[in-house]
């Protein structure tokens, strides 16, 4: 019986797709230097396993087809179930790995934690998300301003996020720049990022937060500083404003909302978000039985 | 008078759940009508739903698992071909729809097919490898059983009456409190699952005190097969680890249906905490699952390889450390929640340490095979194909332990390609071959060759079509439980995942045919010694099937694969051993009090999901009056005559001598 190294063709074409996963949209092709570094980790980290998981996988296959009880010239051993060299190299083998992974594990938690600021140096760009049903709210503090399923910012500047939800969980994440973090009601988490060049970016909510999850999605704008300045004074030309009311009403319940913008923001909405000050948005209050069902 | 319970209740809008749940109603109908037609009610009752035999359990719960397997893949065909039409579109299923089917797939696959069918396992396996007449507390095993089989009927009655939850398989607050899921589904999900943990936390503490203080004379810890070792880790995981998921779901049961605010936004709640508490019960959990399954590769790696497993203490070692670790690990499961990075450092360490359990063990696997005599029959295919399969999924796990790499991987496609490697090449893998390793010992007959060959290919080739896909969307950004999508460079792998659901569907209908040619075939698959495969645990030394009371005389393990032992000792002599004296032995009586028991549960869940209070109250007393009708039973156990015993072991006897001559004629 003979066994195809089917799991080896898997692995190439495993590795295929890697290549050209490298030249999309997805986090293998990163826009940042926090995406980079991530990258990074993930591919030493990959490699160093591999170069364990490749030559047991051969050892397997090979020892599965040598020891095949129709071949004459392999030696048997029936009674072979100890060797305390073999046990040693067997503890050895992950165990050296793990304290080389444990090493990166500890300094690429401590480099790459969302919370800290990319460049004490430089002044970031601050921006609110909240995570309402279903679409995002981002608030631009220092601008005043604020936008919904989109977001703008200068390229090479860092951008420090304070995020927060209006009801239930979600997760920010901009898989081009790296780094996702969970948003939740009632408090505020922390995320720094940077887009290195001008471009585009997908952005999404990448934890499931009811009916129309799949429509929190949202481009991220990287432009010039200067391209960056036009659009705020652009925004803040006309368009309806972001009041306590009108944030009542958007927070309510809606699916694959378009784009919008609002020249001027309640500048302590956000604040009110995260303390609650505005209560959590009701949700959707849909279910079976309907309709004569409604939360308490 | 019916609480929330009315006509509204039916999806008479939704054809689908509709059409299943006619299936499902029709095929159960049809079993029972066919049942009581043919006569077969007696025997089904006196034999099986009353029967606090292990093995005739784990049959049940073997058989319990794969029902529930093929229903959680359709929702998995379900889910596959609607991510592969709703590109730009909306597909056929529509969203209050497709998030019942992924969380029901999720819930059903863990906790009404993985779970019962190890347990199963466990309890076809463990007192015949131990060597021992029965588990320590028989009638509170079938309690155990007709428990689960509750939780899987309520899950069941979802698609029927009402709906079933939309918050995934592990209901995360606030979105599964009452106000922002005000439908019954998450009411479905909290009885199911949390009368299905009850049985399996009785389990738990029946095999934990099976495994510690019954075992054959002569087998002290270190003499005990493998498959016992993981059965016990996984047992004392259970005893750990389930009150912890009782505590927390009965925390949100309080929050949905008192107006607690345990878990709420408003009002103190904190969801953070139900994260952190429903994965301290959640990781060790994978490992209940997965360790019986190292056990299964254990016993069958060496039958296969005609010599014993290589490096036994390491691989108990391994086992007990994995056991420990898996407790300190639950946090890698949020590690993008925002925990400082020493937190998360530390429990990414933890998490990658766990790997050096499993590694351990993948190496001693492999020195088994290394200097045997291989035959590849099915249960070794099966694993061969998780040695590979399964070091592809460990080493994606110890990616996504590296916490800046699970800020990029976290809830994407390629955690759900990890997860399914690791449970679908460890837990599925390890059940089919102990399914297929077991069967004839359960039934006397073995499994047709060639179709489970056909289904072991097919499955495998299905398996790495559909899910090695889906870990390059992960690296493109595609997070999961997407009712549709419109990102372009998505939509190929999702086909091709598509595409690998279709494989694997031909590995399941040539596995069901498998077991219609094998039943039809079965005298000439017919094992008559109880030894099919040259196998080495004292299972093997009894008749396949063995007899209400396992061994006519308690087996005396001298060493390591005891049965080996004695087998050589015969082949040497070219005689068995001389005929034992006879005793008569003392077996429990049957006992309806677990379907019973079970029956009660059913009524008393179904009431609280629907708030019919007074049919709560009939539930409990029912199920009350059960357990004190049992308790002050006093019927005695039944006696099985000195000559009856004799007369049985003497059949057995026979047909091994016969097969000892053939085999010394032949060398």
């Amino acid at each position: 019986m003979r066994y195809p190294p089917r799991s080896v063709i898997c692995l190439l074409a495993l590795g295929a797709g890697l290549l050209l996963a490298g030249c999309g949209n997805g986090v293998l092709n990163p826009q940042g230097p926090v995406g980079a570094a991530e990258r990074t980790i993930l591919l030493n980290s990959l490699a160093i396993m591999l170069a364990i998981v490749i030559p047991t996988t051969i050892a397997t296959l090979a020892f599965a087809w040598w020891f095949r009880a129709s071949n004459p010239r392999a030696q048997y051993r029936p009674d072979w179930s100890y060797s305390g060299r073999v046990e040693l190299v067997v503890w050895s083998i992950p165990t050296l790995v793990i304290l080389f992974l444990g090493g990166i594990i500890w300094i690429g938690s401590h480099q790459l934690d969302p919370a800290t600021p990319l460049d004490p140096q430089r002044k970031p760009l601050e921006v609110q998300a909240v995570s309402l049903d279903w679409k995002w709210l981002f608030i631009y503090p220092e601008q005043g301003i604020a936008t919904v399923n989109q977001l703008t910012v200068p390229a090479g500047q860092p951008v420090h996020f304070t995020l927060t939800s209006a009801s239930v969980m979600n997760a920010f994440f901009l898989p081009q720049l790296g780094s996702m973090i969970y948003t939740m009601n009632g408090m505020a988490t922390q995320l720094h990022l940077q887009a290195d060049r001008e471009g585009a970016f997908n952005g999404l909510s990448a934890h499931f937060s009811g009916d129309g999850f799949p429509g929190m999605r949202f481009t991220m704008n990287a432009v010039t500083p200067d391209v960056f300045q036009a659009w705020v004074t652009a925004t803040k030309r006309d368009g309806p404003t972001l009041d306590r009311a009108g944030y009542e009403a958007l927070a309510q319940p809606s699916m694959n909302v378009k784009p919008a913008a609002y020249r001027s923001v309640d500048p302590k909405l956000f604040h009110a978000i995260v303390t609650q000050e505005v209560p959590p948005s009701p949700g959707p209050q849909t279910g079976k039985p309907s309709p004569d069902v409604k939360p308490k | 008078m019916l609480g929330k319970l009315s006509w509204n209740a039916i999806p008479f809008d939704q054809p689908i759940p509709l059409i299943a749940a006619a299936i499902v109603g029709l095929a159960l109908v049809g079993v029972l009508v066919w049942i009581v037609a043919a006569g077969h009610l007696p025997y089904v009752w006196r034999e099986w739903v009353t029967s606090v035999d292990h093995k005739r359990i784990g049959v049940m719960y073997c058989l319990l698992a794969l029902v529930m397997l093929f229903r959680g893949g359709i929702d998995a065909v379900m889910m596959r071909s609607q991510q592969a039409l709703a590109f730009h579109a909306e597909g056929y299923l529509p969203p209050e729809h497709y998030n019942q089917v992924f969380s029901a797939h999720g819930t059903i696959m863990i906790f009404f097919a993985a779970m019962p069918f190890v347990i199963g396992l466990m309890n076809i396996v463990v007192p015949l490898q131990l060597g021992i007449r029965d588990v320590a507390f028989p009638t509170l095993n079938s309690v155990s059983f007709w428990l689960t089989a509750t939780g899987a009927a309520l899950v069941n009655i979802s698609l029927v009456l009402g709906e079933f939850a939309r918050t995934g398989w592990l209901p995360f607050p606030p979105l599964s409190g009452i106000q922002y899921s005000p439908g019954v589904g998450v009411d479905y999900y909290l009885w199911a699952v949390q009368i299905s943990g009850v049985g399996t936390l009785l389990t738990g503490i029946n095999f934990t005190t099976t495994i510690l203080k019954m075992r054959a004379p002569g087998m002290n810890y270190l003499r005990m097969p493998v498959f016992c070792w993981t059965a016990l880790a996984t047992n004392l995981l259970i005893v750990a680890a389930f009150p912890v998921l009782t505590a927390t779901l009965a925390m949100l049961t309080l929050d949905r249906y008192l107006g607690f605010h345990f878990f709420t936004n408003e009002a103190g709640g904190n969801v953070m905490m139900f994260m952190n508490l429903i994965w301290a019960w959640g990781h060790p959990e994978v490992y209940i699952l997965v360790l019986p399954a190292f056990g299964v590769f254990s016993s069958v790696i060496p039958a296969f390889s005609c010599k014993p497993l290589f490096g036994y203490r390491s691989m108990v070692i391994a086992t007990m450390f994995i056991c420990i670790v898996s407790f300190m690990v639950w946090l890698h499961h949020f590690f993008t929640m925002g925990a400082g990075p020493s937190v998360n450092a530390a429990f990414g360490i933890a998490t990658s340490i766990i790997a050096v359990g499993t590694g351990v063990k993948i190496y001693n696997w492999l020195f088994t095979l290394y200097g045997g005599r291989l035959r590849f029959d099915v249960p070794m295919l099966w694993s061969l194909g998780f040695i590979i399969t399964f070091m592809i999924g460990g080493m994606t796990g110890v990616l996504l332990a590296v916490p800046p790499v699970d800020f990029l991987l976290h809830n994407s496609m390629f955690l759900v390609a990890h997860f399914h490697n690791v449970i679908i090449g460890g837990v599925l893998f390890g059940a089919f071959a102990g399914l297929t390793f077991w069967f004839p010992k359960a039934f006397g007959f073995r499994l047709h060759e060639g179709w489970g060959k056909a289904a072991f290919w097919f499955t495998l080739a299905g398996f790495y079509v559909t899910f090695m896909p889906l870990y390059v969307a992960g690296l493109e950004g595609m997070t999961r439980r997407l009712q549709h999508y419109d990102v372009a460079a998505w939509r190929p792998w999702v086909l091709i995942a598509g595409l690998g659901m279709a494989v694997t569907v031909v590995g399941g209908i040539c596995f069901v045919v498998q077991f219609v040619v094998s039943i039809r075939r079965r005298e000439q698959l017919r094992d008559t010694t109880g030894d099919p495969w040259d196998g080495r645990t004292l299972e093997w030394s009894t008749s396949s099937p063995p007899p209400a009371f396992n061994f006519a005389v308690l087996p005396k393990v001298e060493g390591e694969d005891a049965y080996w032992i004695m087998k050589q000792r015969a082949r040497d002599s070219g005689q068995l051993r001389a005929e034992p004296r006879y005793h008569e032995i003392e077996m429990p009586r049957n006992s309806p009090t677990g379907f019973v028991c079970a029956f009660f549960a059913t009524v008393m869940g179904f009431a609280l999901i629907w708030h019919i209070w007074w049919m709560v109250i009939l539930g409990i007393l029912g199920a009350w009056a059960t357990f004190v009708v049992f308790a002050w039973r006093d019927v005695p156990e039944y006696v099985i005559p000195a000559e009856e015993v004799a007369r049985i072991d003497r059949a057995n006897r026979s047909h091994r001598r016969e097969a000892l001559a053939a085999e010394g004629a032949a060398t």
